[in-house]
């Protein structure tokens, strides 16, 4: 009992003490945490929806940042000015300073944030429902094919039969802030770009909500029925499992945490593009959830810390050295060179060697571990089945 | 025909399917007759500039088929998207541009070759740069096979197919270290008039991209069709352990494969150079998506299938170019992979392996 819950606790406690803890690290390493606290959160959010899809039905998907999207947009159109031929509010605590109505829509973000969860979770089963019938790297390229539609649909819906839906390239600006109506702090009536602890105790409440469904989940009857049809769809349908419904679930559900994270992040970044949605995204998220360790709800949180880590933390430290080292032999080009623009370089290098060294991710699904290892050829899909030989 | 299932009989052809089909596939025909006959209307109205863009999509078509050849040869005998070969075709582009420009590293080896220059140099420098071009991509195509998908063979695919996306973003940024983020110029060698003159535009460039492609594309077919290696690379795609008992090597052949697919990259990423006159860091990214694409739309694994499926997705790009809108192309593009896919999972000339498993059940 004292182990079961030992680990949870003790990190739940870290997290939640961040905001006091956070600002000393902050003077004595003189590094900015807040910010990259948040983002690195979003993208748990992101790995733990798409880790539903991927670590738990063993459907591969490399165009999740749809969903992320979606989230964003819908964050968007409904808390910002955006659509200024009407003038609708409700429960936000955003307010014109002239007093006069404002125009677009304004609705409260704790409403918006379960819109556009139920709006991905039925974009999720609108682009699951054709695909079912495919498998493996079929299935794969066909979300890539949505993940690559999504984000060009924002690019250029900024004249759809003369309706400007989403503002094109200039994408949504000035999303309102959340706020608590009836909180007594004005930093949690309105949350502002000084006083990040309400945006950091938010997406917290977020990150645990998601990690207790996802733990809910993995052992509930529908996370068992997963784990049987990512092993053999055909037996799974012989012992009276649907498999339809249990992907479409998967489906569902995964897109639902990926609408949520990005509507949060529509929020806290305030100005959205549709280039912030590219496939780089999708691939970052599974990167996460496979260096962490497929289905494995800690390793893919580990994952998201690390890669998200290594891009605020490594990077920038990184560049430091090699302006340092430049400045010491002479070197201009060295001097001067940004290194996050090669970031994905670095990226690349981390992929390769992880894959090459641990396949099976940091923390490696105990389950999983087992089916990889499996060496009959005849179980296992494209996802967890060995290569062919 | 790498995997020879296309040569099995098929239970009944597209008719076939229709027939039995459920009313999803018939509004799929309906919606596509629609779409032909708008195209009919065009091409009747407007008949010089209906023909200028189908040879326009033909040309890009062919490019892509180059590419979508790469895909679907690795994915017929191991069965990986190997994402990083768009990127080994911006390396080509990338590589065809260092020997036209006649510097490397620096060192200036004879002057630059532009438009200005003599038409047997620009023959020299164009044929010169292709095969240089297909040798660096050929057996940088080996290389990644050998350091980031071999020591893979018995892991997860999945782990193989992250790895392919792990080299893709390092060839990326090797191609934005070596010639910057921007666009870089082609220089401008083959002549922009129209061949046949009139009204239907023919350039001696799109000539210039058919007149290399075909070639190559009978090379291939002859290699694959004839040769003892070819034969190997089909019996390999068919059942690795077999083959290796027969004493084939398994190894050596999907290094080949490798190979062959990386020139086939380096030769479109010199003519896709030529023929649009920029590349960029990113355009294998986008070339490559477009025809893995083609890939699976022909079937993948199936040679012929990436050829059609490559000039298809060239017609459907130029015909979206003219009569949607150019910033509806990608959208078109991947919306007729989605529809495909869901209505003939297997591309259009491909077999039914793709739903029954993914192929394990094959052999």
């Amino acid at each position: 009992m004292v182990r079961k819950y030992a680990l949870p606790v003790v990190l739940i406690a870290i997290a939640a003490t961040f905001p006091f803890w956070g600002p000393v690290v902050e003077d004595v390493t003189g590094v900015g945490l807040f910010y990259p606290v948040i983002v690195i959160s979003v993208y748990i959010l992101l790995a733990l929806g798409l880790n539903i899809v991927i670590g738990f039905a063993g459907l591969l998907d490399l165009g999740f940042v749809a969903f992320y999207a979606m989230g964003a947009y819908v964050m968007g159109w409904l808390a910002s000015s955006h659509f200024s031929q009407v003038s609708f509010s409700l429960g936000t605590t955003t307010q014109s300073l002239s007093g006069d109505p404002l125009p677009g829509i304004h609705l409260s973000f704790w409403l918006i944030i379960i819109i556009a969860m139920a709006f991905s979770a039925l974009c999720g089963i609108i682009i699951g429902f054709p695909t079912l019938r495919l498998r493996g790297d079929y299935l794969a390229i066909v979300t890539l094919g949505f993940g690559e539609i999504i984000p060009r649909f924002f690019l250029n819906g900024d004249n759809l039969a003369g309706f400007n839906l989403t503002n094109g390239a200039i994408g949504i600006k000035a999303i309102d802030s959340p706020g608590i109506p009836f909180a007594t702090d004005p930093a949690w009536q309105r949350f502002g770009t000084l006083d990040l602890n309400p945006w950091y105790y938010t997406i917290l409440a977020l990150v645990l909500i998601t990690v207790f469904v996802n733990v809910r989940l993995q052992n509930s009857k529908l996370g068992r029925a997963w784990v049987s049809v990512r092993e053999d769809e055909t037996a799974a349908a012989a012992m009276g499992i649907n498999p339809v419904t249990t992907k479409l679930w998967a489906y569902a559900l995964g897109a639902m945490f990926g609408g949520m994270a990005g509507a949060f992040y529509g929020a806290f970044i305030k100005n959205i593009f549709p280039t912030s949605f590219s496939f780089n995204i999708s691939i970052l998220i599974l990167c996460m959830v496979i260096l962490g360790g497929m289905g494995n709800i800690y390793g893919v949180i580990l994952g998201a810390i690390v890669l998200q880590g290594v891009n605020f933390a490594l990077l920038p430290q990184i560049r430091t050295w090699v302006n340092q080292i430049g400045e010491a032999t002479g070197n201009a080009t060295l001097a001067s060179i940004d290194v996050a623009r090669y970031n994905f370089f670095l990226f690349g290098i981390i992929l390769v060697v992880m894959m090459l060294l641990r396949p099976e991710g940091i923390i490696p699904n105990r389950q999983r571990q087992e089916e990889l290892h499996d060496d009959d050829p005849t179980t296992g899909d494209s996802m967890g089945g060995p290569a062919r030989v | 025909m790498t995997t020879g299932e296309a040569n099995k009989p098929r239970a009944g052809g597209i008719g076939r399917s229709i027939r039995l089909s459920s009313w999803s596939s018939r509004l799929a025909v309906v919606l596509l007759l629609v779409l032909l006959v708008a195209l009919g209307t065009q091409a009747v109205q407007a008949p010089g500039q209906f023909l200028s863009q189908l040879l326009i999509g033909i040309t890009n078509g062919s490019i892509i088929a180059l590419i979508a050849l790469g895909y679907t040869l690795v994915y017929g005998i191991i069965e990986l998207i190997n994402f990083a070969h768009g990127d080994n075709f911006m390396i080509g582009s990338f590589v065809g541009l260092t020997v036209l420009s006649g510097t490397f590293l620096g060192l200036g080896f004879f002057a630059p070759i532009t438009g200005d220059a003599g038409t047997a140099i620009k023959i020299l420098g164009v044929i010169f740069a292709l095969v240089v071009a297909m040798t660096a991509c050929g057996f940088l195509g080996m290389g990644i096979e050998r350091i980031a998908y071999k020591p893979l063979r018995n892991s997860p695919r999945l782990a193989v197919l992250i790895t392919a996306i792990g080299m893709s973003f390092i060839l990326q940024n090797v191609g934005i270290i070596w010639k910057g983020p921007a666009q870089v110029p082609f220089p401008d060698l083959i002549s922009n008039a129209n061949v046949f003159g009139g009204n239907v535009v023919f350039r001696w460039k799109d000539l210039f991209v058919v007149s290399l492609t075909i070639p190559l594309l009978l090379a291939l077919s002859y290699f694959i069709r004839s040769t003892k290696q070819g034969k190997a690379m089909r019996a390999v795609a068919q059942d690795k352990e077999a083959a290796s008992m027969v004493g084939i090597n398994v190894n050596r052949t999907i290094s080949i494969t490798f190979l062959l697919g990386g020139i086939l990259a380096g030769a479109s990423g010199v003519m896709f150079g030529l023929f649009n006159g920029t590349t960029v860091f990113n355009v294998g990214f986008i070339q490559g998506l477009y025809a893995f694409t083609a890939a699976v739309l022909g079937g993948i694994g199936n040679l012929a299938g990436a050829v059609v499926g490559g000039i298809l997705i060239g017609i459907i790009a130029a015909m979206s170019d003219q009569y949607i809108g150019v910033r509806w192309t990608e959208i078109m593009i991947f919306s007729v992979l989605i529809l495909v896919l869901v209505f003939r999972p297997t591309g259009l000339l491909g077999d039914r392996s793709a739903v029954q498993g993914g192929g394990e059940e094959r052999g």
